[in-house]
């Protein structure tokens, strides 16, 4: 699960990057932006998940 | 190939001088890390530090610098978009012709020596009490010799990152002129990577109730760290306006009354914080605090107001308290340094309010942009990195040598030897 989200996190990037070369208009380049850290902050989510189970698994 | 903006003779020494304190901010670090960890590994701590400071400098000057590059200097880039991104610096080899390069490239490679090894010191004080030596260094030689290179080089070292104003009118580009994001935000991630890999100190999350408390083992060195710290800082941010936000000699005055006042909001509002919620301030909380001014200063104290630097400042002192306690209760994530929550979360802070504050349009959407590859790229490259390095040398050490302390472990002998370590009644 936490490789899952660390995973998704590069995705996030990629649409912010796609979204400063495909819209030149500042309103939807920032809008996809926006997504793109939204995408990774789900991918972080995921992965402190990951941790966190992973943690209860190992508690003495 | 980005033009380089000659330095006058004044803003050269001045620069130079200012790099002959910014050290303190390294020294600050490492007290800190060694306050806040315990007794019994104090003398490991800050041996780490001072190994991890030569380990950095020494591959950083050997690897790193090339691929650094800096500003005028050639680079690697890809044409996207009709475009050209600079990926990788293409330096010379071994700091050769440094004697011949321009004033403004020396102090900029002066300035990476001692970024690289604050960002290598970050995570090392998050491993506090269970991360061993040697792995510790090798941690060290990954972030000096391949990523730090590379974010220095996206966004100083005129990257792709740097570019964003030229090739997509995106205000100045994505501006850090103190390293808020090639060594704060950079080292709170490597220390998130590391935390998640190393695991919790023995005792920490137990299986039924809270976690365990492990206090710092001096209060002293950690708030008397947050006073050096506040010199280096102030070199730091100053010099870091002269070569990378060619800021004039008569704004720097603002730079440094906007890191002071960061820090004293910051630290005032955990001092508040912490007196609402406990009763009493907490003197590691506030040192946090006081740190995440601190570090939100190297993001925006060169481009924002006084205001508007002591509500970054208040902000981050309000939010700090808050995410370290999170990140121990709820996240499970054992930090005894706190850097992913003061350099990592308030680094990204710092990085957002400067988008937020600052006059050029669409620097918001740069800043933006950098925090997004902050996150999407540097964070899983080093989690990836770290974890190959986990396979080859442990970060961790054994259960048998936690117990006993890191000092005793790796150094065969105590920080205190007068003192008597009492029973840590979290091993029974």
């Amino acid at each position: 699960m936490k490789y899952a989200g660390l995973l998704v996190m590069p995705a996030g990037f990629f649409l912010s990057i796609a979204a400063v070369l495909l819209f030149p208009a500042p309103a939807p380049r920032a809008a996809f932006v926006i997504c793109g850290l939204a995408v990774e902050v789900m991918g972080l989510a995921v992965a402190v998940r990951g941790h966190m189970e992973e943690i209860r698994e190992k508690r003495p | 190939m980005t033009p380089i903006q000659p330095l006058s003779d004044a803003a050269f020494v001045l620069a130079l001088g200012l790099f002959m304190l910014a050290p303190l901010a390294i020294a600050g670090v490492a007290l800190i890390n060694t306050g806040l960890g315990r007794s019994r590994s104090a003398a490991q701590s800050l041996l780490g530090s001072l190994a991890i400071l030569a380990v950095s400098a020494i591959v950083f000057s050997l690897i790193g610098a090339t691929f650094a590059g800096g500003p005028g200097a050639a680079s690697h880039t890809i044409l996207l978009s009709g475009k050209p991104w600079g990926w990788f610096g293409a330096g010379p080899w071994l700091l050769g012709g440094l004697n011949a390069a321009p004033s403004h490239a020396q102090l900029v490679l002066l300035f990476e020596f001692l970024a690289v090894a604050l960002a290598a010191l970050l995570p090392w004080g998050s491993g506090a009490d269970r991360c061993r030596l040697l792995a510790g260094c090798a941690a060290a030689a990954i972030l000096s010799s391949l990523v730090f290179p590379l974010t220095a080089h996206w966004i100083w070292g005129g990257g792709w990152l740097a570019q964003l104003g030229v090739n997509f009118q995106l205000g100045a580009g994505f501006l850090d002129g103190g390293g808020a994001a090639t060594v704060n935000v950079l080292g709170g991630v490597s220390a998130l990577a590391l935390v998640w890999i190393a695991g919790p100190r023995r005792g920490k999350f137990p299986k039924e109730g809270l976690s365990t408390a492990l206090p710092g083992h001096n209060a002293v060195y950690v708030l008397f760290g947050c006073l050096l710290a506040l010199v280096g800082w102030l070199a730091w941010n100053v010099a870091g306006a002269v070569l990378f936000l060619h800021a004039p000699l008569s704004a720097l005055p603002v730079t440094a009354v906007n890191t002071l006042l960061s820090a004293a909001g910051a630290v005032a509002a955990t001092f508040a914080v912490t007196h609402v919620r406990f009763g009493k301030p907490d003197a590691s909380l506030c040192a946090n605090g006081w740190m995440a001014g601190l570090v939100t200063s190297s993001a925006c104290a060169g481009l924002v107001t006084p205001l508007a630097a002591i509500f970054t400042g208040l902000v981050a002192g309000i939010v700090t308290p808050l995410l370290v306690e999170l990140f121990e209760l709820a996240l499970s994530i054992d930090d005894p340094s706190g850097a992913i929550a003061v350099h990592g979360a308030g680094g990204l802070w710092g990085l957002l309010a400067a988008g937020i504050f600052a006059p050029q349009p669409g620097q918001l959407v740069a800043q933006l942009v950098g925090i997004a590859t902050l996150l999407g790229v540097v964070l899983p490259l080093v989690y990836l990195l770290f974890w190959l390095l986990n396979r080859m040398l442990p970060f961790r050490v054994d259960p048998d040598g936690e117990r006993i302390g890191m000092d005793l472990q790796e150094l065969g002998g105590g920080a205190y030897p007068e003192f008597v370590i009492h029973r840590d009644e979290s091993y029974r």
